[in-house]
């Protein structure tokens, strides 16, 4: 055989896309910690994160490591794991349901999420509880979502998100029956807050107690995304490739899931991130889920990294992330559907 | 043998589609099936891609039942040509073609040098190399097709069942795409295409299978089976057959020519 073989351009644009990306989120993650009152130089920050494991000689203040490592660390942390792990999901739901419009918030995952927690609350459940609980009904109202809209008539994209928003609605109402019911003391504004979205108080213990869920989330969809590709051409092609269909689709929408979940749990409802950030990835990387699933994790931490020191510098007193997100994704989310090439 | 149905039979609910249906599928073999709209094209091939299961009779291909092979090595033996239809995401066509080497490699891995490889060569057999690099959504139908075409052959399986492969192309690229088949064939695949051109089937085919009411009405050389008669079974419509130079040709008898 005597054809040149070309290097493929979307593993050219996708090899370009991703070591540029993970150099905007290590400079955004460095630059991070010296946002807020006190004050910080990025000199420092290395030294301290750096003697946090090595051996250093303390050239710092205590109460500046206590800033840098007792407070601003864990936020940072999980402000990228949660905008990593949105990002992921939605890129999986989208690949996964054939459907650009696919995303946590929009197929109702987050409303379940959301429920669920409310619910763990309501009851005083511990903090294993919460993310229990936010999986299982996450779980339900996807698979809710799904059984729904194969059943519905004409075009699959439209009834799914159609699925999405009432099954969505459903949770929502469910949510506000128990705020209703919640004692107006300590677990309404303990729910009302967490509803809002918001990363502020996180502990290291936070972040590392998501890390767990995440990972199970993550670690399936990183692995198996070249073959998550096939899914998006079809029950019939992929089956004919030589493909589980039933057994692949399982394992990326549980995964999914289980990233949803993990995120609702850890930081309450951060909409629009699992739709915008898949869909800059998929102009930046190409569809190609071998470049746009590790893409948009690491799009989607520096982004909700972003918002997040937005949220924490913008005005005196914190604006949850939650409602920074939503005035950045519904504009993102009218652009998208009255672009000329609009993929709805 | 390739490919061997025998007395098929299928049905959804109480609604037959297919009753006894056998015919076989040897190596360099152009089948071509025809038949009305609804008239169970569909459903055999799916029952022959292993999507379906419900059915009397039997599927094998190389001697094993296709109920009972594993996925991956069902797609070692039968590749699926679908008709072009417009994807959710926009692939390049490389990475199209890709994705028919999915069977090779195992679940956790991505295409290597040696898949990227055997793709390229699949987009040469077709003719369609330069088109590697271009997004698959934005190539026209008669180039799609060629794409889907070289997906199949980087599958490397022996048989290839094609559903309607020349319904979206315009003339010039429904004759293009069935010299290749045939030439296809010639190299030594087996292929089962659909089509709703009887003349596609007088030209290319080497075998015909034409079915009607669920059954066989006429299976063997396209010259000897093809006949007005079959035409008015299958299809209700007069026609006349007339030969040429290039080969017979099938005419459809107008209101008007009947006086």
């Amino acid at each position: 055989m005597n054809c040149s073989i070309p290097a493929d351009r979307s593993a050219r644009r996708g090899a370009l896309c991703l070591p540029a990306m993970v150099g905007v989120l290590a400079a955004l993650f460095l630059a991070s910690f010296t946002l807020g009152r006190y004050d910080v130089p990025v000199g420092q920050v290395v030294r301290i994160l750096l003697a946090e494991v090595f051996p250093m000689e303390q050239t710092w203040a205590d109460s500046m490591r206590a800033a840098v490592v007792n407070i601003r660390l864990p936020r940072i942390l999980l402000a990228c794991m949660v905008g990593g792990s949105l990002s992921l999901a939605g890129a999986a739901y989208q690949s996964v349901f054939q459907n650009p419009m696919a995303a946590p918030d929009i197929l109702g995952a987050s409303s379940g999420a959301c429920f669920g927690a409310a619910l763990a609350i309501l009851l005083g459940l511990p903090r294993g509880g919460v993310t229990g609980m936010a999986f299982v009904f996450s779980l339900a109202t996807i698979a809710l979502v799904y059984l729904i809209s194969i059943r519905t008539r004409g075009s699959r994209v439209v009834g799914i998100l159609l699925a999405g928003v009432m099954v969505s609605s459903l949770f929502s109402a469910g949510t506000s029956y128990i705020k209703l019911v919640a004692d107006p003391g300590n677990e309404l504004p303990a729910i009302t807050y967490w509803l809002m979205g918001s990363l502020s108080g996180a502990r290291l213990g936070d972040a590392a107690f998501a890390l767990v869920p995440m990972a199970i989330g993550a670690v399936p969809l990183l692995l198996l995304r070249w073959r998550i590709n096939l899914l998006t051409l079809g029950e019939e092609e992929a089956s004919s490739l030589g493909v589980h269909t039933g057994a692949l689709r399982l394992i990326a929408v549980v995964s999914a899931t289980f990233l949803t979940a993990a995120s609702v749990a850890a930081s309450g409802m951060i909409g629009w991130v699992g739709l915008v950030i898949p869909h800059l990835s998929r102009k930046m990387a190409g569809n190609d889920c071998r470049w746009l699933f590790p893409v948009s994790m690491v799009t989607g931490a520096a982004f909700l990294l972003l918002v997040d020191n937005v949220s924490r510098s913008l005005a005196a007193t914190e604006i949850p992330i939650g409602i920074l997100t939503a005035f950045i994704g519904a504009p993102f989310f009218i652009l998208l559907m009255t672009r000329k090439e609009s993929m709805l | 043998m390739s490919l061997s149905v025998s007395h098929l039979s299928f049905s959804y609910g109480s609604r037959q589609v297919l009753s006894d249906v056998s015919f076989d599928l040897q190596e360099g073999e152009f089948l071509s099936v025809l038949g009305p709209n609804g008239v169970g094209k569909s459903t055999l091939f799916r029952c022959i891609l292993g999507l379906l299961d419900g059915y009397k009779g039997s599927i094998t291909s190389g001697g094993d039942d296709v109920r009972t092979l594993p996925r991956r090595e069902l797609a070692r033996r039968i590749a699926y040509i679908p008709q072009i239809h417009a994807p959710a995401f926009g692939y390049t066509a490389l990475a199209m073609v890709l994705m028919g080497t999915a069977r090779q490699i195992s679940a956790f891995s991505r295409p290597g040098r040696e898949q990227i490889a055997a793709a390229m060569a699949a987009l040469e057999r077709v003719g369609a190399a330069h088109l590697a690099e271009r997004d698959f959504t934005r190539l026209s139908g008669g180039e799609q097709q060629l794409v889907l075409i070289a997906r199949a052959l980087a599958q490397q399986a022996g048989v290839l069942v094609m559903d309607e492969p020349t319904s979206a192309l315009d003339y010039g690229n429904q004759l293009r795409v069935l010299q290749l088949v045939r030439e296809l064939a010639g190299e030594g695949y087996a292929v089962l295409l659909s089509t709703h051109h009887p003349q596609h089937a007088l030209s290319f085919a080497t075998r015909i299978l034409a079915l009607s009411g669920g059954r066989v009405a006429a299976m063997g050389e396209p010259e000897a089976v093809l006949t007005e008669e079959l035409m008015a079974q299958l299809y209700g419509v007069r026609t006349e057959f007339a030969d040429t130079a290039g080969g017979r040709v099938l005419v459809p008898v107008t209101a008007e020519a009947r006086g």
